[in-house]
Protein backbone atom coordinates (compact mmCIF):
# COMPACT_ATOMS: atom_id res chain seq x y z
CA UNK A 1 0.00 0.00 0.00
CA UNK A 2 1.32 3.45 -0.94
CA UNK A 3 2.01 6.01 1.79
CA UNK A 4 -1.05 8.07 2.68
CA UNK A 5 0.77 11.40 2.60
CA UNK A 6 3.41 12.68 0.20
CA UNK A 7 4.98 16.14 0.33
CA UNK A 8 7.49 17.03 -2.35
CA UNK A 9 8.46 19.18 -5.29
CA UNK A 10 7.38 16.73 -8.00
CA UNK A 11 4.03 16.90 -9.79
CA UNK A 12 1.37 14.19 -9.41
CA UNK A 13 -0.69 12.22 -11.91
CA UNK A 14 -4.35 12.26 -10.80
CA UNK A 15 -5.56 9.15 -12.69
CA UNK A 16 -2.53 7.17 -11.49
CA UNK A 17 -3.11 8.27 -7.89
CA UNK A 18 -6.79 7.30 -8.07
CA UNK A 19 -5.95 3.92 -9.61
CA UNK A 20 -3.46 3.26 -6.80
CA UNK A 21 -5.98 4.28 -4.14
CA UNK A 22 -8.50 1.62 -5.12
CA UNK A 23 -6.09 -1.06 -6.34
CA UNK A 24 -6.74 -4.42 -4.69
CA UNK A 25 -9.89 -3.31 -2.86
CA UNK A 26 -13.01 -4.78 -4.46
CA UNK A 27 -15.20 -2.98 -1.93
CA UNK A 28 -14.52 0.43 -3.46
CA UNK A 29 -17.44 1.82 -5.41
CA UNK A 30 -16.69 5.55 -5.24
CA UNK A 31 -13.69 7.80 -5.67
CA UNK A 32 -13.76 11.52 -4.93
CA UNK A 33 -10.89 13.91 -5.33
CA UNK A 34 -10.02 17.56 -4.96
CA UNK A 35 -7.19 19.19 -6.90
CA UNK A 36 -5.98 22.68 -5.99
CA UNK A 37 -4.09 24.62 -8.66
CA UNK A 38 -2.12 27.88 -8.89
CA UNK A 39 -4.42 30.68 -10.12
CA UNK A 40 -3.18 32.74 -13.01
CA UNK A 41 -4.91 35.87 -11.76
CA UNK A 42 -4.60 37.01 -8.17
CA UNK A 43 -6.80 39.61 -6.45
CA UNK A 44 -4.57 42.52 -7.46
CA UNK A 45 -2.25 41.34 -10.20
CA UNK A 46 -1.35 38.49 -12.52
CA UNK A 47 0.55 35.77 -10.69
CA UNK A 48 3.94 34.86 -12.09
CA UNK A 49 4.61 32.06 -9.67
CA UNK A 50 3.87 30.59 -6.29
CA UNK A 51 6.38 29.53 -3.67
CA UNK A 52 5.30 26.95 -1.12
CA UNK A 53 7.07 26.38 2.18
CA UNK A 54 6.30 23.73 4.80
CA UNK A 55 7.51 22.41 8.15
CA UNK A 56 9.15 19.08 7.26
CA UNK A 57 8.13 16.33 9.63
CA UNK A 58 5.30 18.26 11.24
CA UNK A 59 3.33 18.65 8.01
CA UNK A 60 3.30 14.92 7.29
CA UNK A 61 2.39 14.13 10.90
CA UNK A 62 -0.46 16.68 10.89
CA UNK A 63 -1.99 15.33 7.68
CA UNK A 64 -1.66 11.71 8.87
CA UNK A 65 -3.69 12.70 11.94
CA UNK A 66 -6.30 14.39 9.71
CA UNK A 67 -6.66 11.19 7.66
CA UNK A 68 -7.06 9.18 10.89
CA UNK A 69 -9.83 11.59 11.89
CA UNK A 70 -11.50 11.28 8.45
CA UNK A 71 -11.41 7.47 8.75
CA UNK A 72 -13.12 7.75 12.16
CA UNK A 73 -15.80 10.18 10.98
CA UNK A 74 -16.73 8.75 7.60
CA UNK A 75 -17.29 5.30 6.19
CA UNK A 76 -14.32 5.42 3.81
CA UNK A 77 -11.84 2.74 2.77
CA UNK A 78 -8.73 4.77 1.88
CA UNK A 79 -7.50 8.35 1.56
CA UNK A 80 -4.41 9.98 0.21
CA UNK A 81 -3.01 13.51 0.23
CA UNK A 82 -0.25 14.77 -2.07
CA UNK A 83 0.98 18.33 -1.57
CA UNK A 84 3.69 20.07 -3.53
CA UNK A 85 6.27 22.47 -2.17
CA UNK A 86 8.86 24.72 -3.82
CA UNK A 87 8.28 27.04 -6.77
CA UNK A 88 5.19 26.46 -8.94
CA UNK A 89 4.08 28.20 -12.14
CA UNK A 90 0.54 29.50 -12.81
CA UNK A 91 -1.76 26.63 -13.75
CA UNK A 92 0.30 23.98 -11.97
CA UNK A 93 -1.24 21.50 -9.55
CA UNK A 94 -0.62 22.18 -5.85
CA UNK A 95 -2.58 19.63 -3.86
CA UNK A 96 -4.50 16.40 -4.30
CA UNK A 97 -6.95 14.97 -1.79
CA UNK A 98 -8.34 11.60 -2.88
CA UNK A 99 -10.79 9.36 -1.04
CA UNK A 100 -12.14 5.88 -1.79
CA UNK A 101 -15.33 4.48 -0.27
CA UNK A 102 -18.11 2.03 -0.98
CA UNK A 103 -20.68 4.76 -1.78
CA UNK A 104 -20.34 8.34 -2.99
CA UNK A 105 -21.68 10.23 0.04
CA UNK A 106 -18.84 9.34 2.38
CA UNK A 107 -16.21 9.95 -0.32
CA UNK A 108 -17.51 13.46 -1.11
CA UNK A 109 -17.80 14.38 2.56
CA UNK A 110 -14.41 13.03 3.62
CA UNK A 111 -12.73 14.75 0.68
CA UNK A 112 -14.20 18.12 1.64
CA UNK A 113 -13.45 17.53 5.32
CA UNK A 114 -9.80 16.78 4.53
CA UNK A 115 -9.18 19.84 2.36
CA UNK A 116 -11.02 22.09 4.86
CA UNK A 117 -8.89 20.66 7.66
CA UNK A 118 -5.64 20.91 5.73
CA UNK A 119 -6.27 24.54 4.72
CA UNK A 120 -6.15 25.85 8.29
CA UNK A 121 -4.20 23.23 10.28
CA UNK A 122 -1.36 21.92 8.11
CA UNK A 123 1.85 23.97 8.24
CA UNK A 124 2.21 25.26 4.68
CA UNK A 125 2.73 28.86 3.59
CA UNK A 126 2.26 30.37 0.14
CA UNK A 127 4.17 33.29 -1.30
CA UNK A 128 2.84 34.85 -4.50
CA UNK A 129 5.15 36.42 -7.04
CA UNK A 130 3.60 39.15 -9.21
CA UNK A 131 4.88 41.98 -11.40
CA UNK A 132 4.69 44.18 -8.28
CA UNK A 133 6.90 41.89 -6.21
CA UNK A 134 6.43 38.95 -3.88
CA UNK A 135 4.14 38.73 -0.85
CA UNK A 136 3.03 36.09 1.64
CA UNK A 137 -0.59 35.12 1.09
CA UNK A 138 -2.96 36.07 3.94
CA UNK A 139 -5.03 33.38 5.64
CA UNK A 140 -8.76 33.67 4.91
CA UNK A 141 -11.40 33.67 7.60
CA UNK A 142 -13.65 31.85 5.11
CA UNK A 143 -11.33 28.86 5.50
CA UNK A 144 -11.77 28.96 9.28
CA UNK A 145 -15.55 29.07 8.73
CA UNK A 146 -15.33 26.05 6.40
CA UNK A 147 -13.68 23.97 9.14
CA UNK A 148 -16.18 25.20 11.74
CA UNK A 149 -18.94 23.46 9.75
CA UNK A 150 -17.31 20.17 10.79
CA UNK A 151 -17.39 21.19 14.44
CA UNK A 152 -13.68 22.05 14.64
CA UNK A 153 -12.46 25.48 15.68
CA UNK A 154 -9.69 26.56 13.28
CA UNK A 155 -8.25 29.62 15.05
CA UNK A 156 -6.01 30.30 12.06
CA UNK A 157 -6.95 33.48 10.17
CA UNK B 1 16.41 24.70 29.96
CA UNK B 2 17.54 24.74 26.39
CA UNK B 3 15.12 24.85 23.46
CA UNK B 4 15.38 24.67 19.71
CA UNK B 5 13.26 27.49 18.26
CA UNK B 6 12.25 27.39 14.60
CA UNK B 7 10.65 30.01 12.38
CA UNK B 8 8.79 29.68 9.10
CA UNK B 9 7.62 31.87 6.21
CA UNK B 10 7.79 35.63 7.00
CA UNK B 11 9.25 34.91 10.46
CA UNK B 12 12.03 32.83 8.92
CA UNK B 13 12.82 35.69 6.56
CA UNK B 14 13.05 38.10 9.51
CA UNK B 15 14.79 35.92 12.11
CA UNK B 16 16.47 33.04 10.27
CA UNK B 17 15.37 29.40 10.26
CA UNK B 18 16.28 28.38 13.81
CA UNK B 19 18.11 29.27 16.99
CA UNK B 20 18.87 27.75 20.38
CA UNK B 21 17.29 29.63 23.27
CA UNK B 22 17.73 29.27 27.05
CA UNK B 23 14.82 29.94 29.36
CA UNK B 24 14.29 29.30 33.08
CA UNK B 25 11.95 26.44 34.00
CA UNK B 26 9.02 26.26 34.33
CA UNK B 27 7.90 28.23 31.30
CA UNK B 28 5.18 28.21 28.67
CA UNK B 29 5.34 28.84 24.92
CA UNK B 30 3.87 32.29 25.63
CA UNK B 31 6.63 33.07 28.13
CA UNK B 32 9.20 32.09 25.51
CA UNK B 33 7.55 34.45 23.02
CA UNK B 34 7.66 37.26 25.61
CA UNK B 35 11.34 36.60 26.31
CA UNK B 36 12.14 36.75 22.59
CA UNK B 37 10.13 39.97 22.17
CA UNK B 38 12.03 41.49 25.12
CA UNK B 39 15.25 41.20 23.10
CA UNK B 40 13.94 44.08 21.00
CA UNK B 41 14.92 44.73 17.38
CA UNK B 42 13.79 42.24 14.76
CA UNK B 43 12.51 39.78 17.35
CA UNK B 44 10.26 42.42 18.94
CA UNK B 45 8.85 43.28 15.54
CA UNK B 46 8.41 39.77 14.13
CA UNK B 47 6.92 38.24 17.30
CA UNK B 48 4.98 41.33 18.47
CA UNK B 49 1.82 40.60 20.42
CA UNK B 50 -0.18 42.59 17.89
CA UNK B 51 0.58 39.94 15.25
CA UNK B 52 -1.52 36.83 14.96
CA UNK B 53 0.97 33.96 15.08
CA UNK B 54 0.61 30.26 15.57
CA UNK B 55 2.94 27.99 17.46
CA UNK B 56 3.91 24.35 17.60
CA UNK B 57 5.55 22.34 20.36
CA UNK B 58 7.43 19.22 19.28
CA UNK B 59 5.67 19.44 15.92
CA UNK B 60 2.08 19.65 17.16
CA UNK B 61 -0.02 22.82 17.10
CA UNK B 62 -0.46 24.22 20.60
CA UNK B 63 -1.65 27.41 22.21
CA UNK B 64 0.67 29.60 24.21
CA UNK B 65 -0.26 28.04 27.54
CA UNK B 66 1.61 24.83 26.58
CA UNK B 67 4.38 23.96 29.06
CA UNK B 68 7.93 23.66 27.76
CA UNK B 69 10.35 20.86 28.60
CA UNK B 70 14.11 20.84 28.23
CA UNK B 71 15.19 19.97 24.69
CA UNK B 72 11.80 20.79 23.18
CA UNK B 73 11.37 22.05 19.63
CA UNK B 74 9.18 25.14 19.50
CA UNK B 75 8.08 26.80 16.26
CA UNK B 76 6.50 30.18 15.57
CA UNK B 77 4.86 30.97 12.26
CA UNK B 78 2.12 33.03 10.59
CA UNK B 79 -1.36 31.59 9.97
CA UNK B 80 -1.07 28.71 7.53
CA UNK B 81 -2.07 29.05 3.87
CA UNK B 82 -1.63 25.68 2.20
CA UNK B 83 -3.98 23.68 0.03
Amino acid sequence: MAARVRIGAEDFDVPAELARLRAGDGGVGALACFVGTVREQGEAAAIRGMELEHYPGMTEQAIEAMIDEAMRRFDIRAARVVHRVGVLAPGEQIVLVAVASAHRGAAFQACEFLIDYLKTQAPFWKKEHTAHGAHWVDARSADDAALARWGIEARNA
Amino acid sequence: MKLQVRYFASLREALGPAETVEIGAPATVGALRDQLVARGGRHAEALARARALRCALDRALVDESAELADGAEVAFFPPVTGG
